[in-house]
């Protein structure tokens, strides 16, 4: 009995039996195609046919853009050193490079001016995007349009110094009168302006851009990306609080100022943007004579700001409606006046509504910078269409080209849509 | 007294607008630079090269009127112009004249009021077919498929022409011609159609050239030449002749290679005319002597310019055909200088 007791179990396990695996399919990256590829049979033939599509689609770009040529001068030497094989020319992007970023115009020598207008607008937009940074950086930008044109266009620096002088002292009496009276405060201050350009204009010699510290770069010879980029940045900085003004005046129960700004908004969204800018290029041309036309950069940027300040009025209409009545019941019984009611309550709640439809309109502005390769400017899309592929070295490089031009638009504007969202998640208060 | 003093003023405002409406040529001479509206890109004819100096057939044109004008053939403002904005740059005073490939016809002679002063490419529409279609003449193209740029003459010359030698094609509609090189290519259509010096420019791009014949019909009249505003006659002139001098200068001979000797005086008259050592005919212009010898020296005479830009040792490979001297059987023909 005792053999049998000790030998009752005729095998005892004396440790434990170590884990084994998961079966292979209900593990890693199995499981997880099983779960998300292969779950259904329709979901495994639309793998499947995906598949083969990303197949088709790298097999044709991977080997093109490996054995892309960086260096070579012309697309016929291009040709020559692939002998057949597939490949892509980048080289016309690296000996054009100059010409697809500043135009064709654009001194070699002071390429170091618009560089560092760039530099200098990322440290001025920077306070305006980021609210932790310190309040003071904003004297950066309000003196940023001046360095950036003094350093863009050259020439003499009386210029935009008489501009900068112009604004602060306009902005000084609005400061002083306005507080009591506004319609004087303003007015006052768009006539002592005037006044101040007026005499100014005149007491800088003529000569004063001819031995000037940065030589004078007209506008004509502006163009590449350096162009879309600064039409970009012109015109929606001057549209936002251009639509903001146009949403309040149509918002107004004043009937000439709610008519005026209606039948603003109404005109300019009634016509395409491309004839703003033939009338802005061709039209005006005949109102003025010949020796002193308005420049042409000027002409545009007019334009394209009043074309998106109407459709920024309307979107940030949209925010002030949205707002319940009582907030502005609310700003009234506090005592609060127009102004203060305005800047203190509603707009920081309408235009916090308003931001996915101003970045929109951003963004669409932006990339509508390049309409202007139709009225003969050389944006980098008009570079592209023009010069470079009429130059017998490059004609007929179209991919490379256009996709270059792509890549550099998507990086800014999901730049631009990624910065939004973080400012919606950031201004997002719970309720 | 103060009736004098009103006609004093009236007086010297009429000198002033008189002076104002003096002409192209004193505002070309008072400001220092010609400006020349051209392409904002065409191969061979007007492009900006990798270090942005405008370079081609047309541009060449500019620089020899700036020449003869201004002595400097550098000192031209190129005003870049599209096909939607040359006509009002050149009538709203923009631009002093315009070298932009543009087709001389009747309405835009009279009717947009503008004086072509002559004819520097004789253009034409022609057919570009693969050599493998074994095709050598546009007759033989009985049914085929054509690559058509729509809404232009082109179009219009085209259907003129296959019903005139009746015989049926299926056009496929296109809208640039990037888009027809790529179309072509990929064999949508057999035949493309548009102008004859576009159709070898768009061949040299080709990754293989020498697979696509040009045919020789040409079907259609298109006389590309310089244009100035109406009502400047003096001004008209000034372009007329320079690119007339150019002309001559193949001609006769002179060479922006042997112009040094023979402006020191030849046996033949017209040249010593041309060239400033005989007669007055700047003068007569209100130019200095030398404004031909200026004018040749800026790009070389016609056939220099020619074959720099758009001639058979350059990529795009164009014959000289119409465009030959009338010597040589062609349409290149100046009025004499006397």
């Amino acid at each position: 009995m005792a053999d049998q007791e000790t030998n009752s179990i005729a095998f005892v396990a004396t440790e434990v039996i170590p884990e084994s695996a998961p079966p292979a399919r209900e593990t890693g990256a199995v499981k997880w195609m099983r779960e998300n590829l292969f779950s259904s049979v329709t979901n495994s033939i639309l793998t499947l046919v995906a598949l083969v599509f990303i197949y088709l689609i790298l097999s044709g770009t991977v080997p093109w853009i490996v054995n892309g040529l960086w260096t070579t001068s012309s697309l016929a030497e291009c040709r020559e050193a692939l002998a057949g094989k597939t490949g892509a020319c980048f080289s016309v992007l690296t000996e054009r490079w100059n010409q697809l970023i500043y135009g064709f115009k654009y001194p070699v020598e002071e390429y170091w001016r618009p560089n560092l207008a760039f530099v200098l607008m990322l440290v001025a937009i920077a306070p305006v995007l980021f609210f932790e940074l310190p309040r003071k950086l904003l004297i950066v930008t309000a003196l940023y349009p001046f360095v950036a044109f003094w350093l863009i266009w050259g020439g003499t620096i009386l210029a935009p110094l008489l501009a900068l002088i112009g604004f602060v002292v306009a902005g000084v009496f609005f400061q002083v009168f306005g507080r009591t009276n506004f319609a004087l405060g303003f007015f006052g201050a768009v006539v002592i302006a005037l006044v101040i350009w007026a005499v100014g204009g005149m007491l800088i010699p003529e000569d004063a851009s001819e031995n000037a510290l940065l030589s004078a770069v007209p506008s004509r010879d502006l163009g590449g990306f350096m162009l879309n980029l600064m039409l970009g940045v012109t015109c929606v900085s001057l549209s936002v609080p251009l639509g903001i003004a146009l949403a309040l005046g149509r918002m107004s129960d004043m009937p000439l100022i709610k008519g005026v700004c209606v039948v603003f908004i109404e005109f300019i969204r009634g016509v395409p943007l491309i004839t703003l800018l033939f009338v802005a290029s061709v039209m005006l041309a005949y109102f003025f004579p010949p020796e002193s036309t308005v420049d042409l950069f000027l002409r545009v940027v007019i334009m394209i700001t009043l074309f998106s300040a109407a459709y920024i009025a309307e979107v940030i209409r949209g925010g002030l409606a949205a707002l319940p009545k009582g907030q502005y019941e609310a700003a009234d019984s506090l005592g609060l006046d127009y102004p203060q009611a305005m800047r203190l309550i509603i707009l920081p709640q309408a235009l916090k509504i308003s931001i996915p439809g101003i970045v929109n309109v951003a963004v669409g502005l932006f990339k509508d910078t390049t309409l202007v390769s139709v009225i003969s400017m050389f944006d980098l899309v008009g570079m592209i269409r023009g010069p470079i592929l009429a130059s017998t070295e490059w004609n007929g490089v179209y991919w490379e080209l256009l996709g270059f031009a792509a890549l550099l638009f998507f990086v800014v504007c999901y730049g631009i849509s990624q910065y939004s969202q973080w400012l919606e998640r950031k201004l997002h208060k719970g309720h | 007294m103060k009736k004098s003093v009103f006609f004093g003023a009236l007086t010297v405002a009429g000198l002033a607008a008189g002076a104002a409406a003096a002409g192209t040529l004193d505002d070309v001479k008072a400001r220092g630079k010609l400006n020349c509206g051209v392409t904002t890109g065409l191969v061979g004819f007007a492009a900006p090269d990798a270090n942005g100096e405008w370079m081609g057939f047309d541009v060449g044109v500019c620089r020899a009127v700036a020449a003869a004008v201004l002595g400097d053939p550098k000192a031209v403002e190129f005003v870049p112009t599209t096909g939607k904005t040359r006509f009002t740059a050149l009538a709203s005073g923009e631009i002093d004249m315009l070298a932009r490939n543009t087709t001389w016809t009747f309405s835009r002679d009279v009717d947009l009021k503008f004086t072509f002063v002559g004819v520097n490419y004789y253009d034409g529409q022609g057919f570009m077919v693969p050599k493998d279609l074994g095709v050598s003449s546009a007759k033989e193209l009985d049914g085929a498929t054509v690559c058509i740029q729509t809404g232009t003459t082109t179009e219009l010359n085209l259907a003129d022409f296959f019903r005139s030698n009746n015989i049926s094609y299926e056009p496929v509609p296109i809208e640039t011609n990037a888009e027809a090189q790529q179309q072509y290519l990929a064999g949508a259509c057999d035949v493309y159609t548009t102008d004859a010096s576009g159709l070898a420019a768009t061949r040299a791009t080709f990754e293989d050239p020498a697979g696509h014949v040009l045919l020789p019909e040409i079907i259609s009249k298109e006389p590309l030449g310089p244009l100035v505003r109406h009502g400047d006659d003096n001004w008209g002139d000034v372009v007329r002749w320079s690119l007339n001098a150019l002309i001559t200068a193949e001609e006769l001979g002179v060479t922006s290679a042997n112009i040094g000797e023979m402006a020191a005086g030849t046996n033949n008259p017209e040249v010593n005319r041309l060239l400033g050592t005989e007669g007055t005919l700047g003068e007569m212009l209100g130019l200095d002597a030398g404004w031909a010898k200026a004018a040749i020296m800026a790009g070389g005479n016609y056939g220099e310019l020619f074959e720099g830009n758009i001639g058979e040792a350059t990529p795009i490979g164009l014959a000289r055909g119409l465009n030959a001297q009338w010597t040589n059987g062609g349409l290149i023909y100046s009025p004499p200088f006397r």
